[in-house]
């Protein structure tokens, strides 16, 4: 169901770096909970689901929405926010650069 | 007055407060009873990730307050949850306090800013005691998952105390703390009470607000109390419930009033509360039998207390596990995505930026958060999003709908919390599948987003490393915004074992 190329790939695309040996556990890990939560196929379907929700007992999914009022202060949370940061430099977080080097 | 074990095993929050303002002992006193305790116990326990070091003050300005009160002939009017000692899950941020979700990623992050919830007991004079153990950014069901090291169980040290919030129930299971805070999840606040012998509610979804809570599956996650009694959890809830700006899925709404809107909800004598039990769902569960005959007994008892047990159907129930866990992939793979090495938390220096993020995410979050993260990425890419995510939002409108439609006749749904009493410390740690399935009966609740409490109903027998037996319980789900049900039918439950 999986090779490891899959593994590979999904590792790469959430930025994780795995070692060759949790690799091989995962692929055997991830096949059993793949398999079992897959019963889920055998679930009926709600047909009338959209209908359902527009109910007022179909509480969580609606959608919540609020003025866009005044903006912060500039300024106001930076030094609260910069305070975690690893690394910064003045008002900035600091990072390698993106542009002209290959980072794939 | 003694402040000893014993006497701290058998205080309320009444009584702490009675105690308090009729200057049996001062806020000080009780405090530093709860540190000789976490100090006894605490090595052994792993309750505690910190202790916090400014305790006493906390209380000396406590104290204070008690003694202007006091002065002014208002002690009277002294908040009940003033100089209370708490603990507090360390996925809840305290301003300026450190808080990890038991990972290495934050490992040494400060908190910029208070919850919402912490902000509430603040104003209400609560002690913070400590931040407690759990398992790394909540995944898991026995604090095995913390990047620094298991919580033992107060009953039996060889034995998990749950998870994820096992820290917070250990500590009060092992009366290192009168009240604590955990988040639920899929059973992160019930499961580990009903290991550790304590009350655990898992309120309904949107009353109490998340904001300053560490995210792990959003659509599901909610913070609660972990306490020794109904009382006690009920009055943690009321400090901590209500509406608020920074939480969109909040709401105010003041507690709906039996008569009016439930009229067939008892109201004392005249009609008992309706227990429906699934009992083609318990079938599939895999449950140990000293859960089940306790399960039976305690139906039992209810019912010569005026209860009414009948059998429900809620058929869609024995897919809650399948589409809990690929939902909470999906929102794990989507939350974790924030630690990038470079805003906030740990960051491990590679050959560019790209090489930095794998190696951080790589080297600090912990073998399950990673195993999670892979397993969303996957049942979100492109060609399965449809067969796994999206019917897992439908298979939970079903479940939403078994409960909608069993709440027609009955008041409550009763289950077991978990398959068996708290497991041996190590039993699932190489079989990451068996530990989901533990957790089949407390994901439904959250998968509809009704609330659901764990209360203590008994012990096993006793064994070599258990001298009072393991803790067991009964969990009881209300319909959504009725968590009233929950304390009602809670306390005749502690009425039944007495």
């Amino acid at each position: 169901m999986l090779d490891r190329k899959d593994i590979d790939n999904l590792a790469n695309l959430a930025r994780i770096a795995l070692s060759e040996e949790e690799k091989t556990k995962l692929q055997k890990d991830m096949e059993s909970i793949l398999g079992y939560v897959s019963e889920l196929q055998k679930a009926p379907t709600p047909t009338d689901s959209e209908a359902e929700r527009q109910k007022p007992e179909g509480y969580y999914l609606k959608n919540v929405m609020r003025e866009d009022g005044d903006s912060f202060e500039p300024g106001l949370n930076t030094e609260t926010i910069l305070s975690q940061a690893p690394k910064r430099k003045d008002n900035f977080f600091v990072t390698k650069k993106i542009l002209g080097d290959s980072i794939s | 007055m003694k402040l000893d074990s014993e006497f701290l095993k058998k205080l309320s929050i009444k009584s702490a407060h009675a105690g308090l303002v009729k200057g049996d002992f001062t806020a000080v006193e009780l405090a530093e009873a709860y540190l000789v305790e976490i100090e006894k116990k605490n090595p052994e326990l792993n309750a505690y990730l910190e202790v916090f070091a400014d305790v006493k003050e906390q209380a000396e300005g406590v104290d204070k307050k008690i003694a202007e009160a006091r002065k002014a002939g208002q002690e009277g009017l002294l908040d009940i949850l003033i100089g209370l000692p708490m603990a507090i899950k360390d996925n809840i941020l305290i301003k300026g306090r450190q808080c990890s979700s038991a990972s290495k990623m934050l490992e040494d992050y400060v908190s910029t800013y208070d919850a919402t919830v912490i902000e509430k007991l603040k104003e209400r004079g609560v002690v913070f005691l400590g931040r407690t153990n759990m398992d790394e950014f909540a995944m898991g069901g026995s604090t095995e998952n913390s990047a620094f090291g298991v919580t033992k169980n107060p009953h039996d040290l060889t034995r998990v105390s749950g998870g994820s919030s096992g820290g917070s129930a250990s500590a009060v299971g092992g009366n290192l703390c009168l009240v604590a805070l955990g988040s639920d999840t899929g059973g992160s606040i019930r499961q580990p009470s009903a290991f550790c012998g304590t009350v655990g509610l898992k309120p309904t979804y949107g009353t109490v607000s998340r904001y300053g809570v560490m995210a792990m599956a959003s659509s599901l996650d909610q913070i609660g109390p972990i306490a020794k009694t109904v009382e006690d959890a009920e009055i943690i809830y009321d400090a901590i419930r209500g509406w608020d700006k920074y939480d969109a899925t909040s709401y105010g709404l003041p507690k709906i009033s039996k008569t009016e809107n439930n009229p067939s909800t008892s109201s004392g004598q005249e009609k008992g509360i309706r227990i429906g039990v699934p009992e083609s769902f318990l079938n599939q569960g895999g449950i140990d039998e000293v859960v089940l005959k306790n399960f039976r007994e305690t139906l039992q008892k209810l019912e010569k207390a005026g209860c009414e047990v009948k059998t429900i159907e809620m058929p869609n129930l024995h897919y809650s596990l399948a589409s809990y866990y690929i939902t909470v992939f999906s929102e794990v793979s989507a939350n974790m995505a924030r630690f990038d090495g470079v805003r906030y938390g740990a960051s491990v220096e590679g050959q560019n930026l790209l090489a930095d993020y794998m190696k951080t995410r790589g080297e600090k979050l912990g073998r399950e958060v990673r195993r999670r993260i892979m397993l969303g990425t996957y049942v979100l890419s492109a060609g399965y999003y449809d067969a796994y995510y999206n019917k897992a939002a439908q298979v939970r409108e079903l479940i939403r709908r078994d409960y909608a439609k069993a709440f027609e006749n009955v008041d409550v749904v009763a289950t077991p919390v978990a398959p068996s009493p708290a497991f041996e410390i190590g039993k699932n740690t190489s079989d990451p599948l068996q530990m989901y399935l533990e957790d089949i009966f407390t994901v439904p609740i959250n998968m509809a987003g009704v609330p659901g409490m764990s209360v203590p109903t008994g012990f096993t027998s006793p064994s070599a490393t258990a001298p009072n037996g393991l803790p067991l319980a009964l969990q009881i789900v209300a319909p959504w915004r009725r968590d009233d049900i929950l304390f009602e039918l809670g306390k005749i439950i502690e009425l039944c074992q007495m």
